[in-house]
């Protein structure tokens, strides 16, 4: 499936054909767009482990720098690798702290379970 | 011409790898392997930031992923003892709902990718071009210590309260640790603690029955030098008291 989606030929439009990049701009962003797909997908099919929330997390920010990645190699522009390295270093901190949020939630309550968290009654 | 099948070659088998270890995280029964498979992709997504000359940012996802954010999840998902058969209950029922949100996401995404196309203007509106001749890690490097220095100080800041706020939250009070109370000991005066005596002669410390154990009799051995003492003996019978001199 994923291969079939890859062999469709885009139609003819106004890219900036400085592609040396072997491999074109389509072909990363359609990659890119499955994996966000399947972080969404994650998150709604793990609703009760949070770790795996977390996982899925990841993965979407992973199909946006890989988006960031592709064009700026597409369009020859450093800023969008620039901008990667800042979405790393978010999302590295935002697993951090909820890793550790996890973690004092787990001794408090003896579970991880996304459902138990009803304590505010939000 | 062959380089070029090569890498063509190489980026489907990384966007493959990618796909299918993403999927893994998702629907794989063991967190552990959730958190391996998740290595996996990251590696594989390292690889498609290779190809596409982003070199620099290839080895910050292996580093940073592989080497610190995987084995963070490793840790919490081995250290936490929760029964993970109680948190899988419920996929079935909420695997529609999520395909169906998947393939709407997915067809917009179609939608957005059929319809858009570039600006004739781009290229001119680019922020920063890439130098030629220069390696990728160099320049970032130069416009990230230049141009962006504001933001890469932000990302600073952002980790290092992101480490305060994880220490912070894990810290355990332990009952059994002394800390310093730092108002006490500015609330101390002499009063409280101080005790003036007024010794007799010859008397000194005995007095007090205190501050300081006196040496069982007997066993006090000194050496001929070091004390400072003139008339010590070291067979004296009666405790040797320090400072009746």
């Amino acid at each position: 499936m994923v291969m079939t989606i890859m062999m469709l030929t885009l139609p003819s439009r106004t890219f900036m054909e400085i592609t040396e990049m072997p491999v074109s701009l389509a072909h990363y962003l359609v990659v890119s767009a499955l994996l966000l797909v399947m972080g969404v997908f994650g998150i709604f099919l793990n609703r009760k482990n949070v770790i795996v929330i977390f996982m899925s997390i990841e993965l979407i920010l992973l199909a946006v720098n890989v988006n960031l990645v592709a064009f700026s190699s597409s369009l020859h522009d450093l800023v969008g690798q620039v901008f990667a390295m800042f979405v790393l270093t978010v999302a590295a901190a935002e697993s951090a702290i909820g890793l550790a949020i996890l973690v004092i939630y787990f001794r408090n309550r003896g579970s991880i379970q996304v459902e138990d968290v009803n304590l505010m009654k939000g | 011409m062959i380089a070029n099948y090569l890498a063509t070659g190489a980026f489907y088998v990384f966007a493959a790898v990618l796909l299918a270890s993403a999927a893994m995280v998702v629907t794989s029964r063991n967190p552990v392997y959730a958190v391996l498979f998740l290595v996996l992709a990251f590696f594989n997504a390292a690889g498609l930031f290779l190809l596409a000359g982003a070199e620099f940012l290839a080895m910050l996802l292996v580093i940073v992923y592989v080497g610190a954010v995987a084995v963070l999840f490793l840790f919490v998902v081995m250290m936490l003892d929760v029964d993970f058969a109680v948190l899988r209950s419920g996929f079935q029922r909420y695997a529609p709902v999520g395909v169906l949100v998947g393939v709407v996401l997915l067809a917009e995404l179609g939608l957005v990718f059929g319809t858009w196309t570039t600006s004739g203007l781009a290229q001119s509106l680019r922020a920063s071009p890439m130098p030629d001749s220069v390696t990728n890690t160099e320049a970032l490097g130069r416009i990230l210590y230049t141009d962006y220095v504001l933001l890469f100080q932000a990302a600073g800041l952002v980790l290092l309260v992101a480490m305060i706020g994880a220490i912070v939250l894990t810290m355990r009070e332990k009952k059994s640790s002394r800390h310093q109370i730092i108002a006490k000991q500015i609330a101390r005066n002499p009063a409280d603690t101080l005790v003036l005596v007024n010794a007799g002669l010859g008397e000194g410390i005995n007095i007090l029955g205190i501050r300081r154990p006196l040496p069982p009799p007997g066993k006090v051995v000194h050496g001929d030098h070091g004390h400072g003492h003139d008339d010590h003996d070291a067979h004296a019978p009666e405790p040797h008291v320090h400072g009746d001199h």
